[in-house]
């Protein structure tokens, strides 16, 4: 007992050492094969305040650009509005006839070298923020909520190699998904599009309708470049971004009202 | 006693705001992020309780994984680095470092930098590592342990020599 007492005593060091290194391991590895950690992420109190306070400084220094963003984006959009044909109901602001709503919100903190990105915004649950609500800004998407506290949320980037969006080719039904191989923080691959597709260099891609997080259509980015994979029967796309990944600053997040009963109507189909 | 104690909280502090606050989002040529945190290691004292300095690496580290939403990886490294470090001393500076009168004033320019250089290189080393996590991305790690390590071991230069310590 005595030896046995001793030989720990002596070697305190690396059993603390390897104690410590097992918690964060599983810590690791965890984060690594499921979600990001819920009790320890960049949305929690310390972190999401010392961000908030850190972007409310640094703002000052782009309102020029983002205005000139925003003004450009309004254009577009009564631009849209002038030239729609149908009139829209009777009372555009009810908001029971709306699928979709929308909340704005301000990137406090944004990462694009890891190869799991994930952002901070400066709205949580309080604004009415939830887990996997879409992401959008002016010029496309951007990632998908992941957790949220009562103020600020995370928001798992399209740059993250456990990112899966829906996605298609624009004015075609030919869906695959999105995913990101790590290599290059404007270039994102969409996989899964059958070889019999007639595809152009510069085609657009954009959000399908399989998922319930994103409406259809809001655009992605342009085809880069094309080739086969190792099974020959699909294609291999890299999809050059329309969002300067390293300079984003208002979001939109979307909530679709629809999504649970579309969720329950889909888990009600599964279990049959 | 207490000043080194204030003195290694007061570093600690503004070393994690340095680190999520500016050199996180410097993306210099795409990728490239100085884990300047690093120096900790460096100047934390030769000579002290060695589980107390793993524990510190360890809530180090997992404070930078919090502020960066890399949970658990910057832990690893600081934690391997802060086990690993007396070897490295006795690598660098012989085994006059074992001596009670033994400090960084003592030791030749050379033999600091060839510390510091060790520790940057086994931090960065581990931590791609761990955040790739495939062996098929070999080259990858590569890339990033080097340009992110020079470029780290040039601002830890810099700040090693900035902000010198007196006292050790």
């Amino acid at each position: 007992m005595q030896r046995i007492i001793n030989f720990i005593l002596s070697y305190r060091n690396a059993f603390l050492y390897c104690f410590l290194m097992v918690i964060a391991l599983v810590m690791t590895i965890r984060s690594h094969s499921y979600h990001q950690s819920k009790f320890f992420n960049s949305s929690k109190w310390i972190s999401g305040n010392v961000y908030g306070t850190a972007a409310n400084i640094s703002s000052y220094f782009g309102l020029r650009e983002e205005n000139a963003r925003l003004v450009a984006e309004n254009e577009e959009l009564r631009k849209l509005l002038f030239n729609q044909n149908e009139q829209i109901s009777a009372n555009p602001l009810d908001s029971t006839v709306l699928d979709f709503e929308v909340i704005s919100a301000d990137i406090i903190k944004n990462s694009i070298a890891s190869p799991r990105n994930y952002l901070t915004i400066n709205k949580g649950a309080q604004d009415g923020i939830a887990t996997d609500m879409g992401v959008i800004t002016t010029k496309g998407i951007l990632g998908i909520v992941e957790n949220t506290s009562s103020k600020f949320a995370t928001v798992q980037s399209v740059l993250n190699t456990k990112s899966n969006i829906n996605a298609k080719i624009k004015n075609s039904d030919y869906f695959g998904s999105l995913t990101w191989d790590v290599n290059d923080y404007n270039v994102v691959q969409l996989v899964d599009i059958p070889r019999l597709v007639p595809l152009v260099v510069g085609d657009t891609i954009v959000t399908g309708a399989m998922s319930s997080i994103f409406p259809e259509n809001i655009p992605i980015g342009v085809i880069k470049k094309y080739d086969l994979d190792t099974s020959r029967s699909f294609y291999h796309i890299d999809v050059e971004l329309f969002n300067d990944m390293s300079n984003i600053k208002n979001v939109y997040l979307i909530i679709n009202k629809n999504k649970e009963e579309i969720q329950e109507l889909e888990a009600i189909t599964e279990d049959e | 006693m207490n000043s080194a104690l204030i003195l290694n909280g007061l570093r600690f502090v503004l070393l994690v705001l340095t680190q999520v606050l500016i050199f996180n989002t410097l993306n210099f040529l795409g990728f490239v992020n100085p884990l300047v945190y690093v120096i900790f290691f460096y100047w934390y004292p030769l000579k002290s309780n060695r589980a107390v300095f793993m524990l510190t690496a360890f809530f180090l580290g997992f404070m930078i994984d919090i502020f960066s939403d890399t949970l658990a990886l910057h832990t690893i490294a600081s934690l391997t680095v802060a086990y690993i470090r007396p070897v490295i001393m006795r690598f660098c500076f012989g085994v006059n470092y074992e001596f009670q009168n033994f400090s960084f004033k003592n030791t030749t320019q050379i033999q600091r930098l060839t510390f510091l250089g060790l520790l940057v290189l086994i931090h960065q080393l581990v931590y791609f590592s761990f955040e790739v996590l495939s062996v098929s991305h070999f080259l990858l790690i590569l890339k990033k342990v080097f340009a992110t390590g020079i470029v780290t071991l040039i601002i830890c230069a810099l700040f090693s020599s900035l902000f010198s310590p007196q006292s050790e």
